[in-house]
């Protein structure tokens, strides 16, 4: 009886789980079936499944009306720059909260975090100004700044997860055996923390390529990325869904290819602290 | 090189004094073991010594320089830690050249230094594997490679052999021993195993509380100790003390005499007791022996063939030369 219950329950859970997954996934799936209708058929009602002229015609369109190279470049010079920069600030801030923390250290944690609670538009005002003020609108440096204080709390927080798990009497070793703290972080913790500094950056580097709200706010033409890309498809008249659908498509298919490659890292980056 | 002194160090966390103002010499040379029980201090001293904890007052100083506020790094120092503290990433030729890259020793230095510290520590063998591929006692010796290629002013051991089996710590201890005499340097070991103490050292610093008990050779803690901590601590088993009327009748508040100054005889003696458990070493038995009316239970040290058996009486007699005596506050009469 027991093992029947068992398997009936395992059954549940595994058509639970797909369901759960496809329901997750649908959207994806809508927008790159859209992207190869036309657009009157990607406007239907009821909507048309599979069985419909399969056309590359918005594809071509969104080729032929903006640059998709420039848009994916200033991507990854994004992504990869903000997770650079994030990185370069965060580990040494983790390091002194995981080897000599101090009595407000977790305060301080609690309240990094808790600035992602705030909506980003309450300081989009201020940080617009500024951005005006120091000739920062629309440059890649100065974006890349912003997606590295937005992504900053996560990073500081992974880190510091990750640190904590390295004893710090082998860091104290290192500091016996003559290491200056440069070599100490350079040769010792940051070869032992590889695993958790890989999922850092892959989870960084998917949340700067998605950001929007700044991204969309704070660029124009030179340091506009895919995110800006995308939304110059949609427009306030005409059929645009079946365009706006591939350049969506263009715009997530380099990460999702990334996301596919490292799902062992993301996925430890993403329970991260939940199982020690 | 490698004389350590310590000035009136003191150590506090927050409101907590760890160690109160506290002096200490350490010879060129020596061999000293800092011993006490688990929170004594024992080892946040060697911590100070090492740098690793910033001294809240006091002066430390290494071959006659200040090293108070010296980083651990430029203390000249070596230690070992208890959990090894190897670099789980590096091969156990890596591992042992660490202190010397960080040096900035060429290649070819580096090869010839840990070559020979392998050779020495047997583990020539063993060098291009990883720490995680190592057992406990060759991990164990791979630390100590470390410490020694950077012909340290000393040495520093924390609790070094607590992890590994009894068999092997017996061995270990040795070897550790044999290294000392062999480098003649400076070596300061934490333990709070008396036995390891007893055998190792040429100085034992007995610990309580962040005091220091007493400083003397391992015979001398042993013949005098000089309070009621030292004697129960020191030797094993224990001491036995003995409060009351019998130790009044001694001019003492207490006194102690030693399981193996007790003679035991199945017939006629100064305490008649009863047997309780037996230990059977073989060539040593410990018995307990309680009912004595002389408080707990008292431990005798008897011959390895000894045939008593346990409900049997007993009667014990301490040889009174070996009888030691402590006043009220617990410290040694002449």
């Amino acid at each position: 009886m027991a093992r029947a219950i068992t398997r009936n329950r395992k059954t549940f859970n595994t058509a639970a789980a797909w369901i759960m997954a496809l329901l997750l996934f649908f959207p994806i799936l809508w927008t790159v079936l859209t992207s190869f209708k036309s657009e009157p058929d990607a406007v239907l009602s009821p909507p048309v499944w599979i069985w419909f002229d399969w056309t590359l015609e918005n594809y071509r369109a969104v080729f032929e009306t903006s640059n998709y190279f420039r848009f994916f470049m200033n991507s990854v010079i994004l992504s990869v720059g903000s997770t650079a920069l994030g990185l370069a600030v965060a580990i040494p801030a983790a390091w002194s909260m995981a080897f000599v923390p101090g009595a407000k250290t977790k305060d301080l944690l609690m309240w990094m975090l808790s600035t992602k609670m705030m909506p980003s538009v309450a300081v989009l005002v201020p940080i617009y100004l500024i951005f005006v003020k120091l000739h920062l609108l629309d440059t890649r440096i100065g974006l890349v700044v912003v997606l590295m204080l937005i992504n900053l709390p996560i990073i500081v927080w992974m880190l510091y997860t990750y640190f904590k798990e390295i004893p710090g009497e082998i860091l104290e070793a290192a500091r016996m055996d003559g290491a200056t703290l440069r070599s100490e972080i350079l040769f010792v913790l940051l070869p032992m923390a590889i695993p958790g500094i890989a999922s850092t950056v892959l989870l960084n580097i998917i949340l700067a390529w998605n950001e929007a709200f700044w991204t969309i706010t704070l660029t124009t033409v030179d340091a506009a990325p895919l995110t800006k890309f995308i939304s110059r498809f949609s427009s306030p008249q005409g059929l645009f869904y079946a365009k706006l659908s591939a350049a969506s498509t263009m715009a997530i298919a380099p990460i999702l290819i990334m996301g596919w490659f490292s799902q062992k890292q993301l996925v430890r980056g993403l329970t991260f602290g939940a199982v020690k | 090189m490698g004389q350590i002194s310590l000035d009136k160090v003191t150590k506090r966390f927050g409101d907590v004094s760890v160690i109160p103002p506290l002096d200490l010499r350490i010879e060129e040379g020596e061999f000293v073991v800092f011993v006490g029980p688990s929170g004594c201090g024992k080892s946040t001293l060697l911590r100070l010594i090492a740098g690793l904890e910033d001294v809240s007052d006091g002066r430390i100083s290494i071959d006659g320089k200040d090293a108070t506020g010296v980083p651990p790094a430029k203390r000249g120092l070596a230690m070992v830690f208890q959990s090894y503290a190897l670099y789980p990433h590096m091969t156990v030729r890596k591992n042992i050249a660490f202190p010397l890259r960080m040096a900035g020793l060429s290649q070819a230095d580096q090869d010839k230094k840990v070559n020979a510290a392998a050779a020495v520590l047997n583990l020539t063998n063993y060098m291009d594997r990883k720490p995680g591929q190592l057992s406990g006692g060759q991990r164990q010796r791979v630390a100590i490679g470390r410490a020694i290629v950077r012909e340290p002013a000393a040495f520093l051991f924390d609790e070094p052999l607590s992890n590994l089996d009894a068999a092997l710590r017996v061995n270990m201890r040795l070897e550790i021993s044999e290294l000392h005499k062999s480098l003649k340097t400076t070596m300061i070991y934490v333990t709070h195993d008396q036995v390891e103490a007893m055998t190792m050292a040429d100085k034992i610093v007995v610990l309580n509380a962040g005091n220091i008990e007493q400083v003397g050779s391992p015979l001398e803690l042993y013949h005098a100790p000089r309070n009621t901590f030292v004697a129960g601590f020191i030797g094993s088993p224990k001491m036995n003390l003995i409060t009351g009327p019998e130790a009044a009748k001694h001019n003492a508040t207490t006194i102690g005499i030693r399981p193996e100054h007790l003679g035991v005889s199945g017939t006629e003696g100064t305490w008649r007791g009863t047997i309780g458990v037996s230990e059977h070493l073989g060539s040593d038995t410990f018995l307990r022996v309680s009912g004595t009316g002389l408080g707990d239970s008292m431990t005798v040290r008897a011959d390895g063939e000894v045939n008593l058996h346990y409900g049997d009486t007993v009667y014990l007699t301490p040889n009174m030369a070996k009888l030691h005596r402590f006043d009220q506050q617990g410290l040694r009469l002449a």
